[in-house]
């Protein structure tokens, strides 16, 4: 009797300690979501703000309206917005193929330059990427595809060297089994046929991840953007225009809370899209980790 | 330093061995430093001994081969058209008419004149006839080292495709010496959709990065021995350079080129950057993961939820939530309105003010930024940890921080050191999170001769940036800092990939 008492008591415990314990990791979890969440909280309660356009040291409006929303279509950032958009259209689409074609080739066929084609890239992309920008940026002007014309550049920059990021989707081609390419090149198919009737359709999560990390790099570079476009108000990207506003303090004096309902105007389609499609994404980053 | 023994260091106490591993870790790196440099030596000999290999294997084809092999050494696909490959056959005769025609319209001009880089400049000539001065525009350097490389690109091509229409023949001799027949020009071109599948594939994605990142970066490391400048872009007025030599290495390394200390400046920037990925690195690394588990401790409830307020910060593009926070800790931002509102300062702390603050302001936004992606990566390791370890470390007794020192942590940094690596140089180049929180400020005033206006919080990325820009971009400087760069992260990678295997043992005895 005594020793079930004691295991008893024992039992409650851990009970009561880990009752303990989980009230903390409570704790901590609710402090740590509030403080991710007020950056994006302040930014659309101060895109609503209408009774100044500058930096005030609170944050709920004194006066609500959509003022900086309609005075944001009166300026250049639709052009951005619809730039942009192109671009990550564009960009997500052609960098998908190249991305694929490359993983693919790197994980199935065992050629002689594998190897070094590998250890080639792997070095390359210890260079600092934006030092091939200056060159670019003078064969591009000289194409007269920079400044205001710059949409096309950015895409070529984008999409030319996509290929170097091929580990994520290698690791996963990776992971399908190779008789299934056995099999089917068994029954005749060509390596062409295997690619398309039989490895594409086991894809979906890759391509997926894919065309989604393709969309959303080119709303978030700033640095190729900013070179390429040279600061010309038609030419740039929502990244560079949007900095552009905050460049110095009188810029942010006057568009200060047009650059919060920027941000939200060009955060709800993509955080939406990222939202929607977030499996893949984790699938994607935890793979690639896990391969190194 | 004493090597001890398995059974040695066991008797060790917790401290010496501890201290045992850090000092074997640091004796380690000039053994592994030393392996590199050899590793590049057996690197650059393996390359000669294949080439002259190569040369020999030319010299045997020669001699050995029949007539039609023989001519193929002057005519390109000779040898396969005479053999009935008419398709191979003409394709390496036209790339041998292009190289040559090439060669002699423009091709051999732009070479001749890359060791001058140019001789004549722009010049305003006098024209009699409508008394009137014309621009004659004359030689532009960056055009000769841009078309320079490009034709080097071209003959090293042209190279290759000869030695492969040698072995070509080579092949076609000795197939139809056994008897069996070559391939018809339609097998050639149904293989690539089969056999040669893999070269159908690798076509675009290496022309890309050949074209728009091997060629500018070779381009690059070249005017890192020039003086190229910005003042050389200005409407071809002034469109000669010339080669220095290492004269711009020099000046990164001196102490005092026209009263400006670089290579104090340049100390300064790596240690910073160094580090930066240091702490970047590792911070959100286990604070990542310390998140991780507490969301998926059992028993806590709306897993989902905090998760899904964590990934806001990746789904969010960088340079909104980025801009927007720099912003917030202005002097007259939210952040010191709240504190001064509730009480707690009095007057407003310029929180990018000092070196000091805003290394730590961005190294903290930096875990904000970092830790939802640390959290997804640990999350995926976490559910893969078999969980049979932590049934029986519960039975030995085992305490939580026991369980997490002893079963978590060196399970997740076995199989996340590769990615540590990688992070660890991408935070080096991490230009985002920096140019735009701090744009590079406070400004370091002791390096204002320096180009490019040095901020305490400028990594060498955003230094790089900050030379190219503007009308008084020295280009030279950039690509010396570029190819510095290089060097430190090739450096890092190589080193601890070598030593990863060994971290991977010292786990193994604990």
């Amino acid at each position: 009797m005594s020793t079930n008492n004691t295991s008893m008591k024992k039992h409650m415990g851990l009970k009561a300690s880990t009752r303990l314990s989980n009230t903390a990791i409570y704790i901590i979890l609710v402090i740590i979501s509030v403080i991710w969440l007020i950056p994006f909280v302040c930014i659309v309660l101060q895109s609503f703000r209408v009774e100044s356009t500058w930096k005030v040291g609170y944050v709920i409006p004194q006066q609500w309206g959509l003022d900086n929303y309609v005075k944001l279509f009166q300026t250049n950032f639709p052009r951005w917005y619809a730039n942009t958009f192109i671009i990550a259209l564009v960009v997500a689409a052609v960098q998908t193929v190249i991305v694929l074609c490359m993983s693919y080739t790197l994980s199935r066929f065992r050629f002689k330059l594998r190897k070094p084609l590998m250890q080639f890239m792997l070095v390359l992309g210890m260079f600092p990427g934006i030092l091939g920008m200056i060159i670019l940026y003078r064969v591009l002007a000289d194409l007269n595809l920079v400044g205001a014309n710059s949409l096309p550049g950015l895409i070529l920059v984008y999409v030319a060297s996509s290929g170097m990021g091929y580990y994520v989707s290698k690791g996963f081609f990776d992971t399908l089994p190779k008789s299934l390419d056995e099999a089917a090149r068994v029954d005749g198919a060509t390596r062409a046929q295997v690619l398309t009737k039989i490895i594409l359709p086991l894809s979906k999560p890759i391509v997926i991840y894919t065309i989604l990390t393709g969309f959303m790099g080119p709303w978030g570079d700033f640095v190729f953007a900013r070179y390429v476009s040279q600061l010309k108000p038609l030419g740039m990207n929502a990244a560079v225009g949007l900095q552009s506003w905050l460049a110095t303090d009188t810029m942010t004096h006057d568009y200060y809370t047009m650059f919060c309902a920027g941000g939200v105007v060009v955060a709800l389609p993509v955080a939406l899209l990222f939202m929607c499609l977030q499996r893949y994404y984790v699938e994607g980053v935890t793979g690639g980790a896990v391969k190194g | 330093m004493k090597k001890y023994s398995d059974l040695e260091f066991l008797r060790l106490s917790k401290w010496q061995k501890f201290c045992y591993k850090i000092a074997a870790f640091f004796c380690s790196i000039p053994h592994a430093v030393g392996n590199l440099f050899k590793k590049i030596g057996l690197f650059f000999k393996n390359v000669f001994v294949s080439i002259g290999k190569e040369l020999a294997d030319v010299v045997t084809a020669f001699t050995k081969g029949d007539w039609k092999t023989k001519v193929s050494y002057v005519i390109m696909g000779f040898g396969n058209i005479a053999r009935g490959q008419v398709l191979r056959g003409l394709m390496f005769l036209l790339f041998e008419a292009v190289f040559i025609f090439y060669m002699i319209t423009t091709g051999s001009g732009w070479i001749s004149m890359l060791p001058s880089l140019g001789k004549q400049g722009p010049q305003e000539i006098y024209d009699p006839i409508l008394d009137t001065y014309h621009t004659e525009y004359g030689d532009n350097s960056f055009k000769i080292l841009l078309y320079g490389v490009l034709t080097i690109f071209f003959i090293i091509a042209f190279i290759y495709t000869w030695r492969a229409n040698i072995r070509q023949n080579q092949v076609a001799e000795k197939i139809l010496r056994s008897g069996k027949k070559l391939k018809s020009g339609k097998q050639d071109l149904h293989s690539l959709v089969d056999d040669n599948f893999h070269k159908t594939l690798l076509a675009l994605p290496l022309t890309g990065i050949v074209v728009f990142t091997v060629l500018p970066i070779f381009f690059m490391i070249l005017v890192a021995f020039t003086n190229y400048n910005g003042a050389h872009n200005n409407g071809y007025t002034n469109a000669l350079f010339n080669w220095v030599g290492l004269e711009n290495f020099r000046t990164l390394f001196s102490w005092n080129v026209g009263g400006v200390n670089y290579a104090a400046t340049f100390g300064e920037i790596l240690t910073w950057t160094l580090l930066w990925a240091f702490l970047a690195t590792f911070t959100n690394y286990f604070l990542g993961i310390f998140v991780a588990m507490m969301i998926n401790k059992k028993g806590i409830r709306l897993k989902k939820v905090w998760r899904t307020i964590l990934v806001l910060t990746i789904a969010i593009p960088q340079f909104i939530s980025l801009l927007y926070v720099s912003r917030m800790f202005d002097k007259n931002g939210i952040v010191n309105g709240a504190l001064m509102s509730l009480g707690l300062i009095s007057e407003a702390i310029d929180f990018w003010g000092t070196a000091k603050l805003a290394r730590i302001m961005v190294v903290v936004i930096n875990i904000w930024i970092g830790i939802p992606y640390l959290m997804l990566i640990a999350t995926g390791i976490l559910m893969n940890i078999p969980a049979d370890l932590y049934e029986s470390a519960k039975i030995d007794g085992a305490s939580g921080w026991k369980q997490f020192s002893k079963i978590t942590l060196p399970y997740m940094l076995f199989i996340t050191g590769p990615y540590l690596l990688t992070s660890f140089t991408g935070n080096m180049n991490n230009f985002n999170v920096i140019y735009l929180l701090t744009g590079g400020a406070p400004t370091n005033t002791a390096a204002s001769g320096a180009a490019g206006s040095v901020g305490y919080t400028d990594l060498l990325i955003t230094w790089l940036f900050k030379i190219t820009t503007g009308s008084e971009a020295q280009y030279y400087l950039a690509s010396v800092v570029g190819i510095m760069i290089f060097v430190v992260v090739a450096l890092i990678s190589l080193v601890v990939y070598n030593m990863l295997p060994s971290i991977k043992n010292e786990e193994d005895f604990q």
